[in-house]
């Protein structure tokens, strides 16, 4: 493997953690929850690929709307069902209940499928281009574009859009947003939905990369790119782009150089030195609290 | 009653508006040219204070002038960006919150802020902390020394709260009492860390005329019984004039007026900062 | 006629001395409630160990008890670290992890030098009796020391930024325990596959009179400046450091001291099971000692003492149901969530002290009218 390589894996798993990382952040920019169950969406969106490629044979490009879609509905469900109850109470029983929320999602797709990993079958055959001497992964080369073009456009949908500046506005401050007549409740649905059709994109390119779903693969993905999220400095869309790839080269090169299984490890030893060294993250803002 | 021992005279570029009685002595409290900014806003710039050790002095202001932000420096929540604090002399500077209140500054918060789950008692028995000596085995293991103490500062609990009538609340949850009293245990928490100056963020805020009389009584009571210097910020001009030996005005974070309730009251420039510009006739 | 019988209210706080001279209710003295509640402590022992000897109670009935003790442990001192500290470490197992792996590798390393055997702990030497408290308290210490490298980076982060470094170092915790031994050269945590060999040092007795010293220490620490510190951060911070509670030592304290009671319980568990492996104590295992936690109320230290027996036996008693039982926990703790954010039993907590004096006074189905007319005054 060519260092090239290497650092094409890295930008692949980097980008899929970003992805998953914008989720993150962009619900912790609006109602400042972890989102615990955000892992577990994308590991949803895997299952919803292989029932409609492996278990009903249909398309995949089928499979990949429905993939995106199904994650979209799922994220505002969730939000609806068992945030919005509690949109008022302490942040430490919302955080409890989206762990309760991730808690169901995994154990309720395990009583379903069953704890063994099910085979998502290929979307589809990619040229593996060849420069130089070196051989590129479509897939991985896919995967960057994607996400480099799913990060350009939710730039531009919070930068430029109506939606977007309503976004800015309840994040800001949701009471005053109320006020000036932005619908927060709607607005709350729409971040959700974005940063949930994210994780579908997500959930589609994992897989294609890795040809599982298993109940519990949302568990470690979910937790690196919050750790990612947070890293970047959670709030900020490019903060986790930066989070995303950090995090995916460190793995990739840790394991390069034959500590792979230390990999996890140092994902989190990067994440503790970050927040030792700057506690809100590598592009987080300071916040204070008004004494 | 005021202390004397330093016995010296400190000259002082404002007006030496400390009351006789403490006249002689260090100040207890002197700030000079406090200044600090955020981002680039200046918030509070070129605050001078000289307090004597039983002077209860006030600041007034428009809403958003900077007062509760001096309180904050003073307190160390923030750092100043420019100017020192001397307490008894002695520079704050770099201290923590924790350090300045045992060095002798106390304070109470424009929102209340009780530890609302815990009973009345506790919550005065928690200032009383700062002089309680016991270690973690002896409370752990209830040695004697543990409930020799616990008997000990539940009497002292009981006397402070006493100051106030608020003995029958003592079981009370703090969350659960009226808004009054509410105001009333913070000023005895703040107390119970033998504060030598007590700051007050709007103690009459939300209190009905009775109310803010028996306030006014209080903090004469506080400063005779306590034998300290108090610090007010208020809204209520009647207790602001009533207690108040100096008063400083502040708008957009700079003293624009100080002296006796009387000039303040007389100034054109305090009216002007309150009731806008009058046209010249 | 209620009204009447409080027109006690009215007086000014009775203190122990005043309320013996008149008042007419009688107090018991804090004496006597200690050697009621040791009396009790100690007669529960007996029934349970009685129970067990005369076969009452199978061999497998017996570990799921030991299991209720040392979960009883593991929420307990969560407790201290979500319901007193109201902060919110993810990382409760990884403590767990450090404590039963010291105490499990260091009593089998000690064990061929005070030449004991298997049997030994079951039989009771008096050399094994030893050694099961220096390994308890070695593993106690153990996990506090790592509660205290945590902490110590940990708690200048607030709420969620703590959150996720806790969960992070568990799992770099859980990551060392599965390489350590590529690392040391020799077989020290057994890797994957995990440490076997453990001897069975755990029982019903053992377990529980540490059960009885946990929840006493953390009830007397609670209950005193320390404890009244650490609540005070939880209520309020920045009125606890300006009323002179050094909010870094207090946070510390509280966290070492939840970590150091969290090893306890991981020593009782590797001897209760027997093998340790680090699958288990990943994230989902500080899930599961949270959600005890928050069931029984955030700061109520019986809430974690039933919730944590409840959410032992259910599972056990639901075997036939093993696939939903995951389910069903998510849902409840949902549903709690929602319903009741504050636990089922909130902060509120049992004295039996006060218990008996209100049997004694003929008031115990009074309480609630008692404490109604209180309300209301303090609204008046």
């Amino acid at each position: 493997m060519t260092f090239l390589t290497q650092v094409l894996n890295g930008l692949q798993l980097g980008s899929i953690y970003a992805l998953v990382a914008l989720g993150y952040t962009m619900v912790y920019g609006i109602i400042l929850l972890l989102n615990f169950a955000h892992g577990d969406i994308i590991m949803v969106g895997a299952y919803i690929s292989w029932i409609v490629m492996a278990q009903l044979g249909m398309s995949p490009v089928l499979a990949i709307i429905l993939s995106v879609v199904g994650c979209t509905v799922l994220g505002v469900l969730i939000d609806k069902v068992a945030y919005a109850p509690l949109r008022n109470a302490p942040r430490l029983s919302v955080l409890i209940t989206a762990i309760g929320v991730s808690y169901f999602l995994e154990n309720g797709a395990q009583l379903v499928f069953g704890a063994d990993a099910k085979v998502v079958p290929t979307y589809f055959n990619l040229p593996n281009p060849q420069v130089g001497g070196a051989t590129f992964n479509g897939v991985a080369i896919l995967t960057v574009v994607v996400t480099a073009v799913s990060t350009i456009i939710l730039t531009l949908l919070v930068q430029k859009t109506k939606f977007g500046k309503a976004m800015r506005a309840v994040s800001e401050d949701m009471g005053a947003a109320r006020l000036m007549g932005i619908n927060v409740n709607n607005t709350i649905s729409f971040t959700f939905a974005v940063g949930s059709a994210l994780a579908g994109i997500g959930a589609v390119l994992y897989s294609m990369a890795y040809t599982q779903a298993t109940p519990t693969m949302g568990i470690m993905l979910g937790t690196k790119a919050f750790v990612a999220a947070v890293l970047g400095g959670i709030g900020s869309i490019p903060g986790a782009v930066i989070g995303g790839l950090l995090v995916g080269f460190a793995e990739v090169f840790v394991s390069a150089m034959g500590f792979s299984v230390w990999r996890d490890a140092v994902v989190f030893l990067l994440l503790i030195i970050v927040l030792i060294v700057k506690p809100t993250g590598i592009l987080g803002r300071t916040m204070n609290e008004k004494v | 009653m005021p202390n004397n021992r330093h016995g010296v005279v400190v000259q002082m570029e404002s007006p030496n508006l400390i009351p006789e009685r403490d006249l002689g002595t260090i100040p207890v409290l002197q700030a000079e040219h406090l200044g600090i900014d955020f981002g680039g806003l200046t918030a509070v710039d070129d605050f001078n204070i000289a307090m004597g050790r039983s002077e209860i002095s006030g600041i007034i202001g428009p809403n958003g002038a900077g007062k509760t932000t001096i309180f904050n420096l003073l307190t160390n929540v923030y750092k100043p960006t420019r100017g020192t604090i001397l307490l008894d002399g002695i520079d704050t500077a770099g201290k923590s919150m924790v350090q300045v209140n045992k060095m002798g500054i106390a304070r109470t918060f424009q929102n209340i802020r009780l530890f609302s789950q815990m009973t009345v008692e506790q919550n005065v028995l928690v200032g009383l902390g700062n002089s309680m000596s016991t270690r973690l085995v002896d409370d752990i293991f209830r040695t004697p020394k543990h409930w020799k103490q616990e008997r000990e500062f539940h009497d002292q609990a009981m006397e402070l709260l006493s100051f106030f009538g608020m003995e029958r609340f003592a079981n009370t949850k703090a969350g659960n009492l009226p808004y009054g009293e509410q105001r009333r245990l913070e000023i005895l928490r703040a107390l119970g860390t033998h504060p030598k100056v007590l700051l007050l963020d709007e103690p009459a805020a939300g209190m009905n005329p009775n109310e803010t009389e028996d306030l006014m009584e209080n903090i004469l009571r506080i400063r005779d019984e306590f034998h300290l210097a108090v610090l007010l910020i208020e809204h209520d001009m009647k207790l602001v004039m009533g207690v108040c030996e100096v008063v400083a005005v502040l708008d957009y974070g700079k003293i624009i007026a100080k002296g006796t309730p009387e000039e303040i009251q007389n100034d054109p420039r305090v009216i002007e900062a309150y009731l806008g510009k009058q046209e010249v006739k | 006629m209620d009204q009447e019988l409080n027109g006690g209210q009215e007086r000014p706080y009775v203190t122990a001395k005043a309320s013996k001279h008149g008042g007419g209710r009688k107090t018991l003295s804090t004496k006597k409630r200690y050697i009621i509640n040791a009396l009790l402590f100690v007669a529960m022992l007996a029934i349970g160990q009685g129970l067990i000897d005369g076969d009452f109670i199978s061999r497998y009935q017996t570990t799921v008890i030991e299991q209720i003790g040392i979960y009883i442990i593991m929420a307990v001192s969560l407790n201290v670290a979500t319901g007193y500290l109201g902060q919110l470490p993810l990382g409760h197992a990884g403590f767990m992890s450090v404590g039963g792996y010291s105490c499990a590798i260091f009593i089998i390393r000690m064990m061929p030098v005070f030449d004991l055997n298997m049997r030994s702990f079951v039989t009771g030497e008096p050399m094994a009796v030893v050694l099961f408290v220096v390994g308890v308290l070695f593993g106690g210490l153990m996990a506090g020391l790592s509660g205290l490298i945590i902490g110590i980076p940990a708690l200048r982060l607030k709420g969620d930024y703590l959150a996720i470094i806790t969960l992070g170092f568990a799992e770099i915790i859980r990551v060392v325990m599965l390489n350590i031994d590529g690392v040391v050269g020799f077989e020290l945590t057994g890797g994957a596959k995990g440490l076997t060999g453990i001897p069975s040092y755990t029982n019903f007795l053992n377990t529980f009179i540490v059960v009885g010293i946990v929840l006493f220490l953390i009830h007397t620490m609670m209950k005193s400046r320390h404890g009244r510190a650490i609540l005070a951060i939880r209520d309020n911070e920045i009125a606890a450091e300006a009323t002179g509670v050094n909010t870094t030592y207090y946070k510390t304290l509280a966290f070492v001291v939840s970590a150091f009671f969290a090893g306890v319980g991981g020593a009782l568990y590797a001897g209760c099971i027997g093998v340790m492996a680090p699958a288990k104590f990943g994230f989902m295992k500080s899930i599961e000692i949270l959600v005890m936690v928050v069931l029984g109320g955030m700061g109520s230290m019986l809430g974690s003492v039933l919730s944590a027996t409840v959410l032992t036996i259910l599972p056990e008693a639901l075997r036939a149901f093993a696939d939903y039982r995951m389910v069903v926990y998510a849902v409840v703790l949902i549903l709690v969530m929602i319903f009741r954010p504050q636990g089922l039993l909130g902060t509120y907590d049992f004295s039996m002290g006060d218990f008996l004096e209100k049997l004694i006074n003929g008031e115990l189905f009074r309480g609630k009218s008692k404490q109604k007319s209180e309300e209301v005054e303090a609204n008046a």
